[in-house]
């Protein structure tokens, strides 16, 4: 027996260790990056994307784990996040010896009782009638935060100093590279116990659930169970990003719980990709950048989201980690280069295609919502008049040529994916 | 002996649809260690019965009793638990785990994993050997990455059993487990059931006459709902009633095929 299993042992083990460089290897990362991105604007962004990955994988172990599509998952996070600045403003009120590293915690445990709370109702049943109720309850919270003024604090939110709280050697939390840091370790934590959750017993249950929960009760669990505790369990992760928000942006206000905040975590993990652990990361690193990126370009950012998403859905709906999934076999096989030539005259129809849609945007932006701005605008730095009919028609031009273009190069590029996938095949990667 | 309580018995089951009444009245006594066949024409009720012992549908009236114990309307979960397991004749696999995955989650349960969400799968001596072993047993050694979904049908079959015998049951209830297999494979499929249930309560619906007769210590006869006849393989073979109303029938039946 023993000697039958040594390989397999043997690969287990190979295999655990590479895990564990990958882990080193992240924590190098998080604790370098400020070197390499110093400027406040970068630390910001950073601090960010650290909560989101979070908020995101928290996400991903209902939807993409445990097949439960929820409309609500701000709920948890928002109401953590909430608990934490309230805990935080006792600690300074009361002169409590409590170190801001600890706040997540409250979060953490918030977003654990609030999931036992609602998720003992909306567990009871998968599929749409989870999504209904959570939607439902989503929506209850929400309103409830705009009529509790008192816990919630309005319109406004309510505030806090993170600064104010116990000073841990001679950290007090207030500059932004010591927040990164405090959000970057929790960040790790919560990875690691994610990750490792998934390799558990339960975790394997949760997929066996999203698959067939029907034959996951002739094997002896109760799939309400299951769903019910991966709730509660994907409430407190949710709590910790939540928290570590609230020490981010000493402030939460009711849009933290609302449907908005939930539609953006759903966003950020679908087309990060449902199907891997490493997508949900991806996602919230990649749309915190574009959200950030955007906002600060266009006004009607949001109206871009929307159609990145409904492309994701149709184009790529196992999301970029597919994506990068699907190219694995290339890369090991060393064939990748191949496809890239083909990859880059495909992007330029894309780009194409974007830069006529997005002109479109903002000209009808400019002539519906600002219109008493006046017509004229500036567009990729070049001034453009929307009541002038040459930009329509350039953008038409765009986007019908991009089209036209993007029909003939796509057959170039599957030609050149296949190719590149057979030779893989032959090398025995595939 | 008749101390010890029956490893499965029926008394007076029914189930309507409705107004359709598809058990009608089902009686059946099965000890452990006996290897039980159900037989009977399509849509006499074998499949619904497998249904109501399981769990996944309550009776409308009667008892079930596992291991003396009463067992009617309680969910799927706790009857597993408490020892029957059972397969499905449309096979019912989970899709996207691989095959490994497939045959390890059988075993979670029975080998007192439960929910634990604080130990790592992958470091269980015992569960993973005996997944390995469950996987060799079933011939699926080489597909043991694969996601069950992209299995062929009659893999697809093998696995559905393998998830069935995963953790080895006192009671193994197995719907139709060849159907769809070629001949060798059901032999060896066969000669699996009967190793692994050495000692154990095997109930198995067949449409195969050859398996039915070369496995069951008895065979009931299944016809609209009701069993009109319990017996040993021999006499089950010589009596004319089920002559007349299921095996010259199922002769056809098969040619049909
Ligand atoms: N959920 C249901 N609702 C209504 N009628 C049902 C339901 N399930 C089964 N039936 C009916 O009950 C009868 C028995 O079906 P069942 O599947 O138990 O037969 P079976 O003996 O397993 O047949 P087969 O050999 O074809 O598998 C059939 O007439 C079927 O249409
Ligand atoms: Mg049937």
């Amino acid at each position: 027996m023993a000697a039958v299993d040594a390989p397999r042992i043997r690969q287990e083990r190979r295999r655990t260790a590479w895990r564990l460089g990958l882990w080193i290897a992240a924590a190098v990362l998080f604790a370098g990056l400020p070197t390499v991105f110093p400027s406040g604007t970068a630390l910001t962004t950073m601090s960010l994307m650290g909560i989101m990955i979070v908020f995101a994988l928290s996400y991903n172990m209902l939807l993409g784990q445990t097949g439960m599509l929820s409309f609500g998952h701000a709920v948890y996070y928002g109401l953590g996040g909430f608990l934490a600045v309230h805990a935080m403003n006792l600690a300074i009120g009361d002169r409590l010896p409590v170190p801001v590293i600890v706040v997540p915690l409250v979060g953490a445990a918030a977003g654990l009782l609030f999931g036992i709370v609602f998720g003992s109702v909306s567990t009871r049943r998968g599929g749409t009638a989870f999504a209904m109720i959570s939607l439902g309850i989503g929506e209850l919270v929400a309103s409830s935060a705009l009529i509790l003024r008192s816990f919630f604090g309005g319109e406004e939110g309510v505030t806090t100093n993170r600064a104010r709280l116990l000073r841990l050697f001679d950290w007090n939390f207030g500059p932004q590279l010591q927040v990164y840091y405090l959000i970057a370790a929790w960040c790790l934590v919560c990875m690691v116990a994610m990750y490792a959750l998934s390799r558990t017993p339960f975790g394997r249950m949760c997929n066996a659930v999203r698959d067939n929960p029907e034959r996951a009760e002739f094997i002896g669990y109760s799939a309400q169970a299951v769903r019910f505790i991966a709730f509660c369990l994907a409430g407190g992760f949710a709590g910790v990003a939540g928290g570590l928000a609230a020490i981010n942006f000493e402030i939460m206000n009711s849009v933290n719980v609302g449907a908005a905040q939930s539609g953006s975590v759903l966003l950020m993990t679908y087309i990060g990709g449902t199907g891997s652990f490493i997508g949900p990361v991806l996602g919230a690193v990649l749309i915190t950048f574009l959200q950030l990126m955007l906002s600060d370009a266009t006004e009607v950012w949001q109206l871009y989201f929307g159609l990145l998403f409904i492309t994701m859905v149709v184009f790529a709906p196992s999301g970029i980690a597919g994506i990068l999934m699907m190219h694995a076999p290339l890369w090991r096989a060393r064939v990748l280069h191949r496809v890239v030539p083909a990859y880059l005259l495909a992007a330029l129809p894309c780009l194409l295609g974007l830069a006529g849609v997005s002109l479109v945007i903002e000209m009808t932006y400019r002539l519906t919502v600002k219109a008493n701005e006046g017509s004229a605008f500036r567009f990729l730095y070049q001034p453009v008049d929307a009541k002038s009919a040459v930009p329509w028609i350039i953008a038409a031009l765009l986007v019908i040529g991009g089209f036209w273009l993007f029909r003939r190069v796509r057959p170039i590029v599957a030609d050149a994916f296949g190719e590149a996938m057979l030779v893989a095949r032959r090398k025995g990667w595939a | 002996m008749g101390m010890t309580a029956p490893a499965l018995e029926l008394v007076g089951l029914h189930k309507s649809f409705g107004r359709v009444a598809v058990i009608r009245g089902v009686d059946l006594q099965i000890e452990a260690g006996e290897r039980h066949a159900i037989i009977g024409p399509n849509g006499a009720g074998k499949s619904t019965l497998f249904h109501l012992i399981s769990g996944r549908f309550p009776p409308s009236s009667g008892a079930i009793r596992l291991k003396g114990r009463d067992i009617a309307g309680l969910p799927p979960y706790e009857i597993r638990r408490r020892g029957l397991a059972r397969s499905f004749q449309v096979t019912n696999i989970f899709p996207r785990l691989s095959v490994f995955e497939n045959l390890r989650c059988g075993l979670l349960w029975p080998m007192g994993y439960k929910y634990a969400f604080w130990r790592n799968v992958d470091r269980l001596v015992e569960l993973n050997e005996r997944s390995e072993r469950l996987l060799e047993e079933i011939g699926l050694a080489d597909r043991r990455h694969l996601p069950a979904g992209v299995l062929t049908y009659s893999e697809q079959r093998a696995l559905e059993i393998g998830i069935a015998l995963a953790g080895g049951a006192d009671v193994l209830m197995l719907d139709e487990p060849t159907a769809g297999m070629s001949r060798s494979e059901t032999d060896q499929t066969v000669e699996l059931i009967r190793r692994v249930t050495a000692g154990k309560a095997l109930v198995v619906v067949e449409h195969d006459v050859g398996v039915v007769f070369g496995l069951a210590d008895r065979i009931s006869v299944l016809v609209y709902g009701e069993i009109i006849a319990t017996d040993t393989p021999d006499n089950i073979r010589r009596s004319e009633a089920v002559q007349e109303a299921y095996l010259g029938t199922a002769r056809h039946g098969e040619g049909a095929r």
